[in-house]
């Protein structure tokens, strides 16, 4: 478990975190939702102990981080992948990790036999795919066989083939029971692995909530009708009392509305239909509402920063 | 024990960099070489020299000639097991593995300065050893008054040079920044300011020029240095001690 209060960060006059307070809880995998540059990394430092909070508390099981006696054994991080000494061997990396926390060295042969890197156990890192660089970090997050892990964007530059290893490995590891808290800018990604969601902009924690209910409430439906008899259909539409949008084009929505209903009564009045198809509002489009004032501040440097912004390869210093 | 953990790991981290082997053994090889060749060509020059130079000639010193080039691989080491940390990110990976940052510096720097300590000696008795081998008929001998004193302070002194460079780069965390400083500073600044007449007075306390006083045997010329071999070595560690408990407190306060 981890559990944040109020914890803040201030960079001179620039807030990076502002008053952040959830708990990550055991057994499901949290996802830590946000766009790039709004806190998440430098959250996940102070979890760490590595940055110091300007205001509030990171505790790890009820401990500070810096008070628990062989961190390695309560918690695993994947910070950077590429974090490491370019000359030293993968086998070296981490041994030198598991003993600076009395952890046998024969844990180092099965975290690499999990990730799958026994063959390039002796290869030096610096010849090492991204890909093989994300396996490294996740083999020194599971070193310790910690209770919770943390992952920062693990499927950033991954290929699909690691992507779903890494969906697969998170879900199984909070099946073990293991508290899972991982970074995403991605809402898609974060749909297929996490279970609850922590959503923050500009720092502020702006949702916490059970992904089953993010969607329920976030995701619009909606039916989306294209006539050549717009006019007729409106009126027919209008007199059964569904109310309809006028979207783009000479399209028409219908929010909430079932497409059959909608069919039958066009069918009944003899309208011809060109399209009639529900919809569902992504939940990339419910993510970027919920986070449209962090937005905002980045479209004052125009539309090229927010494109920026929501890049999909790019991760916040 | 957690000391005893941090330990091993470190010792793991610095057997496993080529940085580390390329290093010291530059510093054995350059410091003995060329204070093999100074001491043949010294030998070689010694009917030519002025009578003022061969009356206050210093067998041992002049073993110890290729320190002053060998003593840049220490620097170089040293930098290198702190700023490595820093410049590949891994500073992060040891401080979430050691929280306690007291604990990760001191066990990174005892590993360290073992190291060093061991090359150090290794490189003053040989370089004391093949360099009299040079120096025929006007060697000294260990057993002489005053140099096995010089030949342990050699090696102490090397190590030193290499710890002072570890504290630079905990300040500093750049090694380009701390070579850039370092190695101008002990090669010529240094030098330069304990030589000129205006500046010799304040340029004796520097680390280096204090540190070296330890492997003279004989007194040169006019000498009125005011401390002794060991008063010299004693500066030297107070400057070490310094920039070290600088390097700590400013990693306790940081942010890594």
């Amino acid at each position: 478990m981890i559990e944040l209060e109020g914890l803040t960060k201030r960079y001179g006059d620039k807030v990076a975190v502002d008053r952040l307070t959830f708990t990550v809880r055991p057994g499901v995998v949290t996802g830590f939702l946000g766009p790039n540059g709004a806190g998440k990394s430098t959250t996940m430092r102070m979890i760490l102990g590595l940055d110091h909070p300007t205001a509030g508390d990171v505790r790890i099981d009820g401990t500070h981080y810096a008070r628990l006696r062989d961190p390695l054994t309560y918690i695993g991080a994947l910070l950077d992948a590429k974090a490491v000494h370019g000359g030293r061997s993968a086998y070296h990396h981490l041994l030198c990790l598991a003993q600076s926390n009395g952890i046998p060295g024969s844990r180092v042969a099965e975290v690499l036999e999990t990730v799958g890197l026994t063959s390039v156990a002796r290869k030096k890192t610096k010849g090492f795919s991204y890909g093989m660089g994300q396996r490294l970090g996740i083999a020194a997050a599971l070193l310790g066989n910690p209770r919770i892990v943390m992952f920062d964007e693990p499927v950033n530059g991954l290929d699909p083939e690691g992507i779903h290893w890494i969906r697969n490995l998170m879900k199984s590891l909070a099946a073990q029971g293991r508290t899972v808290f991982v970074s995403s800018h991605l809402m898609s990604e974060m749909a297929l692995t996490a279970d609850h969601l922590v959503v923050i902009g500009q720092g502020r924690l702006l949702a916490d909530t059970s992904m089953a209910d993010f969607i329920r409430t976030n995701a619009r439906s909606y039916v989306r009708i294209r006539s050549p008899q717009r006019e007729r259909l409106l009126d027919v539409l209008h007199q059964a009392g569904i109310t309809v949008v006028e979207a783009g084009g000479e399209a028409l929505e219908v929010e909430g509305g079932k497409a059959e209903q909608i069919g039958e009564l066009a069918a009944r009045h003899g309208l011809v239909l060109h399209e009639l198809s529900p919809r569902q509002a992504s939940l990339e489009e419910a993510f970027m509402q919920l986070t449209a004032e962090a937005v905002e501040y980045h479209a004052h440097a125009g539309p090229a920063a927010v494109a920026h912004g929501w890049g999909a390869g790019g991760k916040e210093a | 024990m957690a000391a005893v953990q941090v330990i091993r790991s470190e010792w793991t981290k610095i057997r496993s960099v080529a940085s580390t082997v390329w290093t010291l053994s530059l510093a054995v090889v350059v410091t003995v070489a060329l204070g093999m060749l100074i001491s043949a060509l010294t030998n070689s020059q010694y009917e030519n020299m002025p009578v003022r130079e061969r009356l206050s000639f210093d067998p041992t010193v002049t073993s110890f000639a290729g320190m002053t080039l060998g003593q840049l691989a220490m620097i170089v080491f040293g930098v290198l097991v702190v700023s490595n940390e820093y410049s590949t990110g891994m500073i992060r990976v040891s401080l979430a593995a050691v929280p306690r940052r007291g604990t990760f510096l001191c066990g990174k720097v005892a590993v360290a300065t073992a190291l060093a300590l061991a090359v150090g000696m290794v490189t003053a008795f040989a370089a004391f050893f093949l360099g009299q081998a040079m120096l025929g008929s006007h060697r000294t001998a260990l057993g002489d008054p005053g140099v096995l004193r010089a030949v342990i302070g050699g090696g102490l002194y090397m190590t030193l040079i290499a710890v002072f460079s570890m504290g630079v780069a905990v300040m500093l965390r750049s090694p380009m920044l701390s070579l850039g400083i370092l190695m101008p500073f002990f090669f010529l600044v240094s030098n330069i300011l304990g030589n000129v007449e205006a500046t010799k007075k304040v340029g004796r306390y520097l680390p280096d020029q204090a540190g070296r006083r330890i492997m003279q045997v004989l007194p040169r010329a006019g000498d009125d240095t005011p401390y002794g071999p060991w008063g010299g070595l004693g500066i030297m560690v107070l400057w070490v001690v310094a920039v070290l408990l600088v390097g700590y407190a400013l990693l306790r306060k940081r942010d890594a």
